[in-house]
């Protein structure tokens, strides 16, 4: 992988170099296949030559106009997170709560919600991959940092709020920080998750191994193999990958909330009008969650009484430059509302089964708090 | 131009669009200002472009608190160090495989080279099937295949021990480790007075012998004699001057002793058997170099085998071997990037991370690249200084 990893950086740079010299005619992205590309190394260099001629990549503007004309949104993604962005061997689509949101975002811009290029996009790549512009969004339960949030790209309003946890076997016996001391910890490099382990253990004063990896899947294949005594991530990926272990009910995850992750889409920098779209999808998805829209009602709630849902379905016309009036009613119709996506991928019945808690809506307890479309 | 014109008129008649010294010259600068203007457009479109995504090409992140941790390193470091420092650390890294891998390759790429040519049946084809199986599959697909060998050994709990305070689990292989105790000093003192003497006593027998006097077996004497002092001089300074710390098993990884991480342990296993295939190539063609005759000729001078390979066929067979040579040790220590794989903390493991927290790739790229240049050139150097030197033995 790392040949790949050096591969995606140099090209970063070569895309640097290339697109400024900027006449490039518009080209979509040829081999966009993705479903059928498991991993995310095959996809990245079949398709990373193409991304030196990717027009409009950065701060041109226009990209939703770039988007429409390709006919294609390239959203990077996890790829290998059950739960959030994986491929369905049974569909061989990929699924999840972060695709659907790329699925959502293609609704609205697009009509298709099926438009949708997924990058499969490891830790390291992806902060390249915004930077020179290969992806139009990355949803890849990304922490929204100050060090991203200035270098990146523009982080949306968060959609998943998450934790840090650390995930032991409960043959160990472990039941707090301290009593790793001495153990070889897992992490998967180019995180937050590995800066957090650093502060948080360094602070405890426990002594600890860390053994890093640069993908996902070596890292919880390590940890599954006794290379390593405990892994950390975001508690829902723990939640999310503990499913694929050998044996799931052999490992607990230790109560501790070792940092705040969360986790949300980003857009590139230098196209407001862009950024602007992808954040308001975000708020409508929530807020239609809030009013009670949902993919099976939306027709009829189009012509509601309450100002505030017509408004949200597409009353008083065009709000957000680029897009029409009734964007909502195409996402929502196409993914569902904010809660039918999380119940859909993370709820209970799903693998994971993850509460609500803090992602619950700010009337129901949680924080999810859009702000008023109007 | 033919011979007549130019009887006519030598200089005058030429003109310069059609002179060939004019011409070569012009060609010259125009090649010069297209490669660089090509350059300079690149560049110029690279600053402005990092200049609108926001990047820079500073290296001022150096000096902040790096804030990760790195698993192996053979400095202390700890992640309220700077990046500069997990950058040092990544660099030891690669340093450290390197020269090891180069060394280890080199003995066994030239076994390897030496049994490919040996009058043995089965060794020969033995040989050539690692060579020929090593050399045609990639590098990476080895490193994955040697790292999942080594996690299924056996987890901590069930190490295996060997003698000697030895353990091998899938973390790697614990070794106890010498430790100088008080009465080091003393043995060493007296280990160091029997190494002068045998050193002596060599360089005498070999002066003796090349005058062509009887050396009254020196050489062996004083082996004797530094053998002698090692055993001796441990018993009689009362204790043992060197202590090994054996690795205890904790609860859950051994500490103490020395520790070849499976990470390490692939990365440099793969890189030694990979490389040592394309120098054992190196070397055959070498030795094959070197004519018949001077073999036949230290044959009828009744030379042992050893000794024509030693005294008659490496000799000259290195100016052959030693270019190419370091174009392997080149690719050995470049190679070693693909530490990433295994989860060994290299230069462009550390590299890429503190590409990735900064969010600065372009100078980050830009550092490594400046620095596997700056190891590949000395390297090449060295093996350049070396070339020389034998070139002169030649005749």
């Amino acid at each position: 992988m790392a040949r790949f990893r050096l591969s995606i950086i140099g090209l970063a740079i070569l895309a640097l170099v290339v697109t400024a010299c900027g006449d490039q005619a518009p080209a979509e992205s040829p081999g966009a296949t993705d479903d059928v590309d498991s991993t995310p190394a095959a996809t990245m260099d079949e398709e990373s030559p193409d991304e030196t001629d990717d027009p409009g990549t950065g701060t041109t503007g226009g990209r939703l106009d770039l988007i429409r004309e390709r006919g294609e949104l390239i959203c990077g993604v996890n790829g290998s997170l059950p739960g959030f962005s994986f491929l369905d061997q049974a569909s061989g689509e990929m699924s999840g709560f972060d695709a659907d949101f790329c699925r959502a975002l293609a609704a609205a811009v697009l009509g298709d919600p099926d438009a949708v290029d997924f990058r499969p996009t490891n830790a390291d790549a992806r902060g390249p991959a915004l930077q020179t512009g290969e992806v139009d969004v990355l949803i890849r339960n990304t922490t929204w940092t100050a060090t991203r949030d200035t270098q990146w790209g523009l982080f949306a309003p968060t959609t998943f709020y998450d934790s840090q946890g650390i995930m032991v076997r409960s043959a160990d016996n472990i039941g707090s920080l301290d009593d790793l001391s001495g153990a070889t910890i897992c992490v998967q490099t180019g995180t937050t998750t590995e800066l957090n382990l650093a502060d948080v253990l360094g602070a405890a004063g426990v002594d600890y191994t860390p053994q890093t990896f640069g993908e996902l899947e070596q890292t919880y294949s390590a940890y599954d193999e006794e290379s390593c005594d405990a892994v950390t991530s975001d508690k829902s990926q723990l939640l999310s990958v503990r499913t694929t272990l050998t044996n799931p009910d052999e490992h607990v995850i230790l109560p501790d909330r070792l940092s705040k992750e969360p986790l949300g889409p980003v857009a590139p920098f230098g196209d407001e009008e862009w950024f602007n779209v992808v954040k308001w999808m975000v708020f409508a998805l929530i807020e239609a969650e809030e009013f009670g829209v949902t993919s099976e009602n939306v027709q009829e709630m189009v012509n509601s009484d309450n100002p505030a849902v017509a408004r949200l379905l597409g009353a008083d016309g065009e709000i957000i430059p680029g897009l029409d009036a009734d964007w909502v009613v195409a996402m929502v119709s196409a993914v569902g509302n904010y809660g039918e996506i999380y119940d859909r991928n993370l709820g209970p019945g799903t693998p994971t089964a993850l509460e609500r808690e803090l992602n619950a809506l700010y009337t129901d307890g949680g924080i999810l708090y859009a702000a008023p479309y109007r | 131009m033919t011979v007549a014109s130019s009887n006519e008129a030598p200089h005058a008649r030429v003109p310069p669009w059609r002179d060939v010294r004019v011409l070569r010259i012009v060609a010259q600068v125009v090649v010069v200002l297209a490669v660089g203007g090509l350059i300079a457009v690149l560049g110029f479109n690279l600053v402005d472009t990092m200049a609108e995504r926001r990047l820079s090409f500073s290296l001022d992140f150096l000096d902040r608190r790096a804030g990760f941790d790195i698993g192996e390193s053979p400095v202390p470091y700890n992640p309220n160090d700077s990046y500069g420092q997990a950058y040092l650390v990544g660099l030891m890294n690669t340093l450290f495989i390197g020269v090891l891998g180069i060394i280890l390759a080199t003995i066994l790429g030239v076994i390897v080279g030496v049994a490919r040519l040996s009058p043995n049946w089965l060794l020969r084809q033995i040989a050539g099937a690692y060579v020929e199986l090593m050399r045609n599959t990639p590098l990476l697909v080895q490193l994955f295949f040697i790292f999942a060998i080594l996690l299924q050994l056996p987890p901590v709990r069930d190490t295996f021990a060997l003698p000697g305070g030895i353990f091998l689990n899938q973390r790697g292989l614990f070794v106890p480790a010498p430790q100088p105790s008080p009465s080091f000093a003393p043995w060493a003192v007296i280990v160091g007075a029997g190494l002068v003497v045998a050193v002596a006593a060599v360089v005498i027998a070999g002066r003796r012998e090349a005058a062509g006097q009887p050396t009254y077996r020196l050489r062996l004497i004083g082996l004797a004699l530094f053998g002698a002092a090692v055993i001796g001089g441990w018993f009689a300074v009362g204790g043992d001057p060197v202590a090994f710390d054996v690795p205890r098993q904790e609860r859950f990884n051994f500490t103490g002793g020395m520790a070849l991480s499976a990470s390490f342990t692939a990365l440099l296993v793969g890189l030694v058997i990979y490389t040592a295939a394309f120098i054992g190539e190196v070397v055959r063609g070498g030795i094959q170099a070197v004519r018949r005759g001077q073999v036949e000729a230290a044959e009828a001078l009744g030379l042992s085998g050893g000794q024509t390979l030693r005294l008659v066929v490496f000799p000259q067979a290195l100016r052959v071997i030693v270019p190419p040579l370091t174009s392997q040790y080149l690719n050995l220590v470049k190679n070693s990037s693909l530490a990433i794989a295994v989860g060994y903390p290299d230069l462009f493991k550390v590299g890429v991370t503190m590409s990735n927290q900064t969010g600065q790739p372009v100078p980050v790229i830009v550092l490594i690249m400046g620095t596997y240049l700056a190891i590949s050139l000395v390297t090449s150097l060295f093996m350049n200084i070396y070339n020389r030197r034998i070139q002169v033995l030649e005749r």
